[in-house]
């Protein structure tokens, strides 16, 4: 169970699916899996490992989003 | 890597040294064997890398083939320290004049090697230096520049000692020295060197410890020995915890949370950075701590592994709490240890702020890792509070 990070990927995304496959190539821990041939999703086991990169956030602007559950209230 | 007595005079044989006639023996009959063809009386020495043999029963003495082949089976089954030996050493009974010391080793202190030498041979040399400094000598050298005898000359004559003895000590304590350089010798030491009754000096028993990390730079002196040049040959075997720790350590190639030792005190320790397990080990003995193990992180360790760490060490039931100390960091970032640590408290079932005695790991992302310590109430300081001065923290917090 993750406990620092949290990615929340906005449904568009699901929708592109070169975009999906960058997410996956570009995280350096693995966070992102593909699921059946077009969606993108996050793997639970590596939210933690997040090193903060900012590399999918920057393949979909406005789209990914990196939460710092520690810095939440 | 610690060499057995007997392996170690073979390194020595090969550099030329003098010795006694020895043998190493495996079974009570290949003692016999050995005691018959040195002809007279043997001394038997069990080999086990511990100390204290002789207290412990593990060396005696021999008239005659036979009875050195049942002292051999008594030593052979005998445990020191809970080891057995891996064998017996049957060496020529000396008759002994004089006794005297000579190690060479690191002075961390002075980033150089020491001779250390003493006429008061044979018995604990820190005893010696405590009580009797004018018969030791401390002798620093290069290990940059080639070694030459006048260094181990001076360390001899520093004693007192004169004459054919100083010549023949020299080339001892020279010889020594060298085989320190070459072989990267963490520890060469003879202790006692004999003088003979006849006036010869040899050398009568010795320890050696490589350094691990040059191990492969010297396979042609292991496989000599018998021995890989990747032996991991420790002064005793790996426990559980520390064999549990290394196959974590190695079931995730990112960074390093491993190279775990296991101590028998109350507080657990999760440290490292460019030196700094050493020190803090240390700081936390020198505070008064009692640390339940030595490990080592660094190289940015992934979360996984340092939570993985942190449950195997909160899992000893003898440690009450950790602390978790680094150095500055670099590369090893203070938020991904931040992160491994609490949840490591958590999934074993603690409150990380109870749990983590002090958290000093300073540097890079600290302020994200800050961020995490404060919102699980964790006590922890930045780089203005010294290693020494967190180790104090990390002692002082165990009552709170």
């Amino acid at each position: 169970m993750a406990m620092f990070i949290r990615v929340d990927i906005d449904p568009s995304v699901q929708e592109d699916m070169q975009l999906c496959q960058r997410l996956v190539e570009v995280c350096p821990v693995d966070i992102f899996e593909t699921v059946g041939e077009s969606n993108v999703a996050t793997v639970e086991e590596n939210l933690d490992e997040c090193t903060l990169c900012d590399l999918c956030v920057n393949e979909a602007p406005g789209r990914v989003h990196v939460v710092k559950l520690y810095r939440e209230g | 890597m610690r060499f057995y007595e007997y392996e170690s005079k073979q390194i020595l044989r090969d550099a030329g040294m003098p010795l006694p006639k020895s043998h190493f023996c495996t079974t009570d009959a290949e003692a016999e064997q050995a005691a018959a063809d040195i002809r007279g009386p043997v001394v038997i020495k069990s080999q086990v890398l511990s100390g204290g043999r002789m207290k412990a029963g593990g060396v005696k003495f021999a008239d005659t083939p036979q009875e050195a082949r049942g002292l051999a089976e008594e030593i052979l089954r005998l445990r020191i320290n809970d080891l057995l030996p891996v064998g017996v050493l049957v060496e020529e009974k000396q008759d002994i004049a004089q006794e005297y010391y000579a190690a060479v080793t690191w002075d961390g202190r002075a980033k150089k090697p020491v001779i250390i030498f003493s006429d008061m041979g044979g018995i604990d040399i820190e005893e010696v230096a405590e009580s009797h400094p004018e018969h030791l000598s401390r002798t620093h050298f290069s290990a940059l520049r080639p070694f030459s005898d006048y260094i181990a000359k001076q360390a001899v004559a520093d004693v007192g000692v004169t004459g054919n003895d100083l010549n023949a000590l020299t080339r001892i304590v020279a010889g020594l020295a060298r085989i320190f350089i070459e072989r990267d010798m963490t520890l060469a030491e003879i202790n006692p060197i004999g003088k003979l009754a006849d006036g010869r000096i040899i050398a009568l028993d010795c320890h050696m410890d490589m350094e691990q990390e040059a191990q492969r730079a010297h396979a042609d002196l292991l496989n000599a020995l018998g021995l890989s040049a990747d032996d991991k040959r420790q002064a005793r075997p790996p426990t559980q915890f520390e064999l549990d720790a290394e196959h974590l350590d190695g079931s995730d190639p990112r960074g390093v949370a491993g190279n775990l030792t296991e101590f028998d005190g109350d507080l657990g320790l999760i440290i490292g950075a460019g030196g700094g397990s050493l020190t803090l080990f240390d700081a936390v003995r020198a505070a008064g701590g009692r640390p339940a193990n030595y490990c080592e992180i660094g190289g940015n360790p992934s979360v996984n592994k340092t939570r993985n760490l942190t449950k195997l060490i909160l899992s000893r039931p003898n440690v009450k709490k950790i602390a978790v100390m680094m150095n500055v960091v670099s590369n090893t970032r203070v938020d991904i240890v931040a992160r491994g640590v609490v949840k490591g408290c958590i999934e074993a079932g603690f409150d990380p702020a109870e749990k983590i005695t002090i958290f000093r790991i300073p540097g890079s992302w600290e302020e994200e890792g800050f961020a995490i310590l404060e919102k699980y109430g964790i006590p922890y300081v930045d780089r203005s509070v010294s290693m020494d001065e967190a180790a104090r923290l990390a002692v002082q917090n165990m009552d709170k």
